[in-house]
């Protein structure tokens, strides 16, 4: 292939020669290599070229190497939900273990298992995971660009995910899985207590999950504030996208904490370091410290894009613009600000100043006020809408519910003396289920309603819906509520069990039976996705009159997103009226190869084209090699070293550039 | 021909961006035309500066928090160091010096990318890969002087772990540098290339400016 536009560089180089060569226009390189541009109409044949371009090759090979956004969205949502319903069948045994009093369906250390793979799974492998899925699989739409910056980071971040996960889960089925708590406390998960591999397993998933949510939280960040649409300036960017950006930000300054966290305890329990043995002047609670600066903005990782969600569903139900858009912006800001000076008010009960701990007090009711901020912004939306009341809307609806009680008992253990009494009982379960489940999952469910048509094609049955959404609502009260009151009357969490004379067993029982109404809506939901993708009811580009880009193409999209990249002029560009005289789409981008538009951070005028990295097997294989690195170094020193080997020659594949991808480049270059 | 930023107003009238793009998309029709922009750009332009921005940010907080045990845990400590003399001056300062030195050809590497000055690229690649080599065997040395045991006590796990670290990213970025310095003696080098080599050199900064805070922790506080 000729160099064309491009420079052959090999030579010694005439500037003045390569430049003037250079400047010339993409169109003339277009016409010399019969090349296609998008854009220039919405004719077929850009089309049919973009397909040809974007499609993943067929088979096994395609789904190895593909890196397209929606496709790993999809697969980090549905690998997350699977996860889910394995953390819900341990919380099913755990709560037909306490059932009754003085129960033995599992044993101590069974018990001691699936506690901890069940918090361990919803909080690693499945709420963070499902978030940035979820994100991965919308902010590129809703900013309208065809994929994501680093696709091959998020690629790799799967497979990290996905190998990480098995390998959690292969340590259960063989009887080592983690034991010590979802937090994994010192000296338990140390080398005194710790015995045998369960803590290492555990300490392992934390790498490769960490490892994972940092690479897409820095992909999703580039995408956001380097590829939005031209005219989508940050003050016309979607709610949701909002969110995905506090959220990945704090991933990035929050999730290095536990990582750190976990590989000292791991160099402790491998190599003899000292950090968390008090004997040789460590101190465990240093681990509380690094685990909690990660562990409550956490929380908020998973919070964070629910809000997203339920402000992007209420403006579409409610059929108007959201009330206080710039107010709600403030406060996702502020809460990713907040979320980092809470840490302490999980540490009440251990020995720290008292001054310390009433200024995280403080803090932990100061939170409370940027989302009472967005309530009330929710609420004047629905207030002035025209509602439409639908099971997305019904979600958010119980949301508000939940997420209101987990808040009030949330401000009850904000404070020192309350939390002393209920810290370690149930009331915390309870407080934490109703913040994690109200706040998280209700929106996550009504989010999968909102968008499912968009990825599928098909809308999901609005009946089943219903169905669904009383059974999980009335199911979760059931479960969670009576735990409120078996924690202010002295019950322990983590016991396997308890005995008759404490008086707990009908509560229990009425919680058990809560837990198995959830489980039964959890299969309705199962049942309407299985009936939904053999023959749901097919959906429209915008089935939901919604007012996000991402609802101006198929449902579901095409592999290159959209035909041309729109141009944005309001903040909801489906519903306002474009100005007279407005560009209404991009043109002039190669459609024979994958390229997009890098836009400038604040107002998003277009600045530069990119090119799109192609599918490679090398993500898949780096994952691989990264597997082999954590396994061997968790085993010996001479691991740590040797077993850096696989992943760095797969990271010098997945680099290398081939020569048709260095002639493709020459011919699309054009010198900045 | 209407220039592309009449049309990008913020909504309340917002500061603009101090420098637009280099060639503005122009009007075609209903279309912004973007054909005539360039290809690939430079620091905040490029993609991979944002990419490599974020590896810094994570990178950074785990040298932080590290620096931070070792705070937290001297100030539990009565004795610190514990059990011995503090780290040998002699090859941390040497290391230190020659990282600060390593500098100057970064500097060169990082304007010639950016002007894409292929020859100067590769000349000055190839010296400074030989010059970041040199700081491994230095780093080695290191290791021998400190004085102390990782699994002897709290305050050698955090020398030996703090100093790790470092290598760790130390090693990775030499690793880059070669490879990055290898493709650029390919027979056809595209433009994108140099925006790789100027990333490269961005991220060395950030070796050298974490060095000096580690060393600091490492070789004088055990020292006051």
């Amino acid at each position: 292939m000729s160099t064309g536009a491009g420079t052959h560089m090999g030579a010694p180089l005439h500037r003045g020669d390569a430049r003037r060569r250079q400047k010339k226009s993409l169109h003339r390189a277009a016409e010399r290599h019969a090349m296609i541009l998008d854009g220039a109409g919405w004719d077929s044949v850009a089309a049919h070229a973009l397909e040809r371009t974007w499609q993943d090759e067929p088979g096994v090979l395609g789904f190895l190497r593909t890196n397209d956004h929606k496709r790993l969205g999809r697969r980090f949502v549905a690998t997350a939900f699977l996860f889910f319903v394995a953390a819900g069948i341990l919380a099913a045994v755990m709560r037909a273990q306490l059932a009754v009093p003085d129960n033995h369906v599992v044993g101590p250390d069974l018990y001691d298992q699936l506690f901890t793979m069940h918090g361990t799974t919803m909080m690693f492998i499945f709420a963070v995971p499902v978030m940035q899925g979820m994100a991965l699989y919308l902010v590129p739409l809703m900013v309208g660009t065809r994929n994501t910056a680093f696709p091959r980071m998020s690629a790799c971040a799967y497979w990290l995910y996905l190998l990480g996960s098995i390998t959690l889960y292969g340590g259960f089925a063989l009887n080592a899985g983690a034991d010590a708590g979802w937090f994994a406390y010192v000296p338990l998960a140390g080398p005194q207590y710790g015995v045998g591999k369960r803590s290492d397993i555990w300490n392992n998933l934390i790498n490769f999950t960490e490892a994972m949510g940092l690479m897409v939280a820095v992909d999703i960040t580039t995408v956001i504030l380097k590829m939005r649409a031209p005219g989508m300036s940050l003050r016309r960017m979607p709610l949701f996208v909002w969110a995905s950006l506090v959220t990945s930000v704090m991933i990035i300054f929050a999730m290095p904490a536990v990582m750190l966290a976990a590989n000292l305890v791991q160099f402790d329990r491998t190599f003899g370091t000292h950090f968390f043995n008090p004997a040789e002047g460590g101190d465990a609670l240093l681990w509380q410290h690094l685990f909690w600066f990660f562990g409550h903005p956490e929380v908020y990782f998973i919070f964070i894009p629910a809000l997203g969600f339920v402000s992007t569903i209420i403006p579409t139900f409610a059929r108007r613009p959201m009330f206080g858009h710039d107010a709600v912006v403030l406060s996702l800001i502020a809460t990713g600000f907040l979320a980092f000076g809470l840490w302490v008010h999980h540490m009440f009960a251990t020995n720290l100043p008292e001054l310390g701990k009433s200024f995280f007090t403080a803090m932990s009711f100061m939170i409370a006020i940027p989302t009472a901020v967005q309530i009330f912004c929710w609420i004047a939306t629905l207030w002035a809408g025209r509602l439409n009341l639908r099971v997305p809307l019904l979600f958010v609806l119980g949301f508000f519910f939940i997420f209101m009680i987990g808040g009030l008992s949330g401000i009850m253990v904000g404070s020192v003396p309350f939390d002393l009494q209920v810290h370690d009982t149930y009331f915390v379960v309870a407080h934490l289920h109703y913040v994690l489940l109200g706040g998280a999952v209700f929106p996550l469910f009504a989010a999968l309603y909102y968008w499912f048509p968009k990825m599928t094609g098909r809308m999901l049955g609005e009946r089943l819906g219903r169905w669904q959404f009383w059974l999980f609502f009335i199911g979760f009260n059931v479960a969670f509520f009576p735990m409120h009151v078996l924690g202010l009357e002295g019950m322990p969490r983590r016991m396997y069990t308890y005995g008759a004379e404490t008086g707990w067993g009908p509560l229990n029982l009425l919680a058990s039976v809560g837990a198995a109404i959830i489980a039964v809506s959890v299969l309705v939901f199962v049942i309407n996705v299985v009936r939904t993708r053999r023959g749901g009811e097919p959906a429209s580009a915008d089935p939901w009159g919604a007012s996000t880009l991402e609802w101006a193409t198929g449902s579901p999209p095409p592999p290159y997103n959209f035909v041309a990249l729109p141009v944005v002029t309001s903040r909801e560009p489906l519903w306002a009226p474009r100005p007279p005289g407005t560009p209404t789409h991009v043109s002039g981008l190669s459609a024979e190869d994958r390229e997009g538009l890098v836009t400038t951070v604040l107002d998003a005028a277009p600045d530069v084209r990119y090119s799109y990295p192609e599918p490679t097997i090398w993500p898949f294989i780096a994952a691989w090699g990264v597997l082999v690195w954590l396994l061997w170094s968790s085993l010996s020193t001479a691991g740590m070293f040797w077993g850096l080997i696989p992943p760095a020659i797969a990271f010098i594949g997945w680099y290398w550039p081939s020569k048709e991808e260095t002639d493709r480049q020459l011919v699309l270059q054009r010198r900045p | 021909m209407s220039v592309l930023t009449r049309w990008f107003t913020p909504l309340e009238g917002g500061r603009r961006e101090a420098t637009p793009a280099s060639v503005p998309a122009v009007r075609k029709g209903d279309a912004l035309d973007v054909a005539d922009l360039p290809s690939y750009g430079f620091g905040t332009r490029s993609l991979m500066w944002w990419g490599t921005a974020g590896m810094m940010a994570i990178e950074g907080m785990g040298f932080a928090l590290m620096i931070g045990v070792c705070f937290y845990l001297r100030s539990l400590n009565a004795v610190w160091p514990s059990g011995g003399d503090p780290p040998d001056l002699l090859w941390g300062t040497v290391n230190v010096v020659l990282a600060v030195l390593t500098g100057i050809p970064n500097a060169i590497i990082d304007r010639a990318a950016n002007e894409q000055d292929l020859h100067r690229v590769r000349v000055w690649l190839v010296t400074f890969a030989v010059l970041t080599l040199c700081l491994l065997p230095v780093r080695w040395m290191e290791f021998t002087a400190l004085n102390v045991r990782g699994d002897a006590s709290a305050y050698g796990s955090c020398v030996w772990v703090l100093l790790g670290l470092h290598t760790f990213n130390l090693i990775t970025n030499v690793a880059d540098t070669l490879v990055v310095s290898a493709v650029t003696f390919k027979k056809t080098v595209d433009g994108k290339r140099f925006v790789d080599v100027a990333e490269n050199a961005g991220y060395w900064w950030f070796i050298i400016a974490t060095w000096i805070p580690i060393y600091v922790v490492i070789y004088l506080v055990p020292r006051m």
